[in-house]
């Protein structure tokens, strides 16, 4: 394993990789159907606020 | 279930959080550090080092103690003014054997990677006991309790034994003789010949100027006079190792 | 007789500090084993006569299981309060060292042994107990489930504690490893490593059980918070003790391996512990004291996975120009560069929260707080990856411009989120209506502002001047200053930092008065807050 050798596979299929994840990752999240569902998740903290664990 | 659902059940599921979480922290980290420890350029190659004698060892004890990294680096960086100021840029392969290493972050007083030499055995006993009476200057603490310190000299080969389990090359005959090698250093009347048998460059004097008895003091500035001075500089060709 | 197996394991730990004083190979590590073994004696006494925050008409000491577990919480708050000024006071002194030497009292009291102390203080003891607490708070409320563990909580507490005890006396005395931030000898770091498996335990066991069906946001940042601790925690300490009654270690990796693997833990220590567990606190506490949900949800899905995910690539850029190779060198600058992303993306996320709501911050000086610590965020995560430049780096590593960007970022950002974080659970936790003061509350927002930037102003002036200095030539090509030459000319700037630090200093022992106030049920009778006079303007006493 020499450098030569990682440093090609960084620069080539290590940074593609890495940008199809991140571009993956931001079209995954942003989606049209996750809108709802975020909102929802967004308003855990609103849920309750006694101090009862249970519901 | 399609893809699109399969972040929602990651938002669900505890276990996939932690285990995806883990993968996302620990790639950056083996890409980064795992190289360094199989490409062989990492350290170049040198003339002239070896592990710390005992002496020096225990000096560099109470340099990590005393927090002395936390002002001083050990790092010069190869730039025109730091060169001319500190001497040559320090190498990696000068701090093979540092468990842990003392480059330091911050520099509220100089780099002292190469200080070895530079100044004498009894400015170096002034100056930690009251830094000001050689630097008016100063803002460094005192350190006049070094000299009344003895040093504790009895499990020396109990330290050299733990380096070598990290891999520092310390021979059987090294450990067998740690204690008595440790005195010796800081004695010039005993034998010394063995001792130098077994460490290359290695100065032998009473450091701190009290000869009756053997004290931090004594240790630190034998670590301090030895920094910088065991590769050979000028043997050192910068082409061999390009990176 | 209550706690009767906790009495008894803890006397039997006692016992066994005892013999660590008897048998220690050096005198560091008895010193260290008498104070482990009072300490744990105390605790004996303590234990035996526990006292409780008693809330009206509830009895605290029978555990409701329908009920929330706060009374861990109410101690961990008051411990973040005592050791947020313990922490303060100790860097008030160390900077107050550098501008006058003669404050160093050799050996204990000297600058490299309170350095270390001041750091652990305020990112350990302070920032540790605000993420333990918060945690503890947030995970329940959001999952709508009572702590898991039962009394494993208190483990986790009062052992995060004896933690910091014995790192703190350890650093006075010299026992030290002399990795930054990761300074505790091998024995502490041991015991730290069962305390830290316990907290991960109570926290997923806590997710495990929740009610709630999707897991908040929050309690990603703190999980991973929580992971990556552990992780780099295990690796950087990696180290092979001398003697097994003896303080002294050697760390396994040496040179470049050593120094990379400690600037990859040091840096996620800012990364993971300084900035996922306090990204936590603000996706809880911001919407709830706006009282508004989070900016964008889908944004802090993105924030966080891309926060955690570049972070710990960032570790190299404190070695720039060393003997560390190029290529990681320049891996770390380019990842510290993107890193700016992430963090204004959850920077944004969480000042948007306020939108349409902004009016809240004339009459809410805490939420003004929480805007304030988010702006101070956002400036640091920009001057860090600007730092990481390699070129700006020539000048500025080894200065003073480091330590004014950690404060920026620890005063501004963790010191103002927790106080907004403290001031929003005290009333909470101890069923009070309100706070006993909001205008000792703004007092302590512009006290600290103003000691935060003082001090962030003078030690970038501090900082370029060194670095410029260092590197200044005169016409026949020598260097002009000698290096003490550059420690006198920076003396003003260390004077005016030890001013700054005053007035951040002050500002904490107002919240500590304040909240004392609040916990005993107090309420001042002031002219609220708001309108024309929103500037800070104290109300005639009563």
């Amino acid at each position: 394993m020499d450098y030569n050798f990682l440093r090609q596979l960084a620069d080539s299929w290590g940074l593609l990789y890495l940008v199809v994840l991140f571009v993956g990752i931001i079209l995954f999240t942003f989606r049209p159907g996750s809108k709802s569902k975020a909102e929802g998740a967004a308003k855990i903290p609103f849920n309750e606020d006694n101090n009862n664990a249970q519901e | 279930m399609s893809v699109l659902d399969k972040h929602a059940k990651l938002e669900r599921n505890v276990t996939l959080l932690f285990v995806w979480s883990l993968v996302a922290v620990l790639i950056g980290g083996i890409v980064e550090i795992a190289p360094l420890f199989y490409i062989k350029n990492t350290i170049e190659k040198v003339e002239g080092m070896r592990p710390y004698t005992p002496l020096e060892l225990v000096g560099r004890n109470i340099y990590v103690r005393e927090g002395c990294y936390l002002c001083h680096s050990q790092m010069i960086r190869p730039f025109r003014d730091e060169v001319e100021r500190y001497g040559h840029y320090s190498l990696a392969a000068e701090s093979m054997y540092d468990h842990p290493f003392q480059w330091g972050s911050k520099r509220t007083g100089p780099d002292l990677a190469r200080v070895g030499g530079r100044y004498s055995d009894e400015w170096h006993v002034q100056h930690l006991i009251d830094p000001k009476s050689v630097v008016p200057e100063s803002i460094m603490p005192t350190y006049s309790f070094l000299a009344k310190a003895p040093l504790n000299t009895k499990d020396a080969a109990a330290h050299l034994k733990a380096n070598r389990a990290v891999g520092v090359p310390y021979t059987d005959e090294m450990i067998e003789n740690a204690s008595a090698d440790l005195e010796a250093q800081a004695n010039p009347d005993t034998d010394t010949s063995g001792l130098e048998e077994r460490y290359q460059k290695i100065s032998l004097r009473n450091f701190d100027g009290q000869a009756d008895q053997l004290t931090e003091m004594d240790a630190l500035i034998a670590y301090l006079q030895m920094l910088g001075t065991l590769v050979d500089l000028e043997a050192y060709k910068q082409n061999e190792n390009l990176r | 007789m209550r706690y009767l197996t906790e009495l008894i394991l803890l006397s039997a730990a006692a016992f066994l500090a005892l013999l660590g004083a008897a048998y220690a190979k050096d005198n560091l590590f008895q010193a260290h084993a008498w104070i482990l073994f009072f300490v744990l004696l105390g605790s004996c006494v303590l234990l035996a006569r526990r006292v409780e925050f008693g809330l009206p008409g509830k009895n605290a000491s029978k555990p409701d299981p329908s009920s929330y577990f706060d009374e861990v919480i109410r101690y961990g708050v008051i411990a973040t309060m005592f050791w947020g000024i313990v922490g303060f006071l100790v860097g008030v002194v160390i900077a107050a060292q550098l501008a006058w030497p003669e404050l160093n009292i050799e050996p204990w009291f000297n600058f490299g042994r309170m350095r270390p102390l001041h750091t652990s203080a305020v990112i350990f003891a302070f920032g540790g107990n605000a993420l333990l607490c918060t945690s503890f708070h947030v995970v329940q409320r959001t999952c709508r489930a009572r702590l898991f563990g039962g009394n494993l909580a208190w483990f986790v507490f009062w052992g995060y504690q004896l933690f910091i005890v014995l790192a703190a006396t350890g650093y006075l005395l010299g026992v030290t490893q002399s990795r930054e931030y990761a300074e505790p000898e091998w024995y502490v770091d041991l015991w730290l490593t069962i305390v830290w498996v316990a907290y991960l335990v109570v926290f997923v066991g806590t997710l495990v059980k929740r009610k709630e069906p999707h897991i908040y946001v929050a309690n990603w940042f703190f999980l991973s918070f929580i992971i990556t601790v552990a992780m780099l925690h295990l690796v950087n300490n990696a180290a092979v003790p001398v003697s097994f009654l003896g303080v002294k270690s050697y760390s396994a990796f040496s040179g470049v391996q050593d120094a990379l693997t400690q600037w990859w833990y040091g840096h996620n220590a800012v990364g993971f512990f300084l900035t996922a567990g306090f990204l936590g606190m603000m996706y809880y506490y911001v919407p709830k004291q706006a009282n508004r949900p989070v900016y964008s949800y889908r944004l802090s899905i993105i924030h966080f996975w891309a926060l955690i995910f570049l972070y710990i690539w960032a570790g190299p850029h404190h070695l720039h120009y060393t003997a560390l190779p190029d290529w990681a060198q320049t891996l770390g600058m380019v990842f510290s560069v993107m890193l700016w992303m992430p963090s204004w993306g959850g920077m944004i996320n969480g000042l948007m929260t306020l939108s349409g709501a902004w009016d809240k911050l004339r009459t809410d000086p805490v939420l003004r707080m929480m805007v304030i610590s988010l702006a101070f965020y956002g400036m640091s995560t920009f001057e860090g990856p600007v730092m990481s430049i390699k070129s700006v780096n020539s000048l500025s590593h080894y200065t003073d411009w480091t330590i004014g960007h950690v404060h920026s970022g620890a005063l501004g950002w963790n010191g103002m989120i927790t106080f907004g974080a403290l001031y929003y659970l005290v009333p909470k936790l101890w069923n009070r209506e309100n706070l006993y003061s909001l205008r000792l509350v703004n007092w302590h927002l512009w006290l600290a502002t103003l000691g935060i930037v003082i001090y962030a102003a003078v030690m970038w002036v501090a900082g370029v001047t060194q670095g410029l200095m260092w590197r200044e030539y005169d016409d026949q090509g020598f260097l002009v200053n000698s290096f003490v030459e550059s420690v006198v000319a920076i003396h003003p700037e260390y004077v005016m930092r030890v001013f700054g630090g005053l007035l951040y200093l002050s500002g904490a022992l107002l919240m500590a008065y304040n909240l004392w106030r609040t916990i005993r049920g107090d309420v001042r009778n002031e002219v609220p807050l708001g309108g024309a006079q929103a500037t800070a303007k104290p109300a005639p006493a009563q």
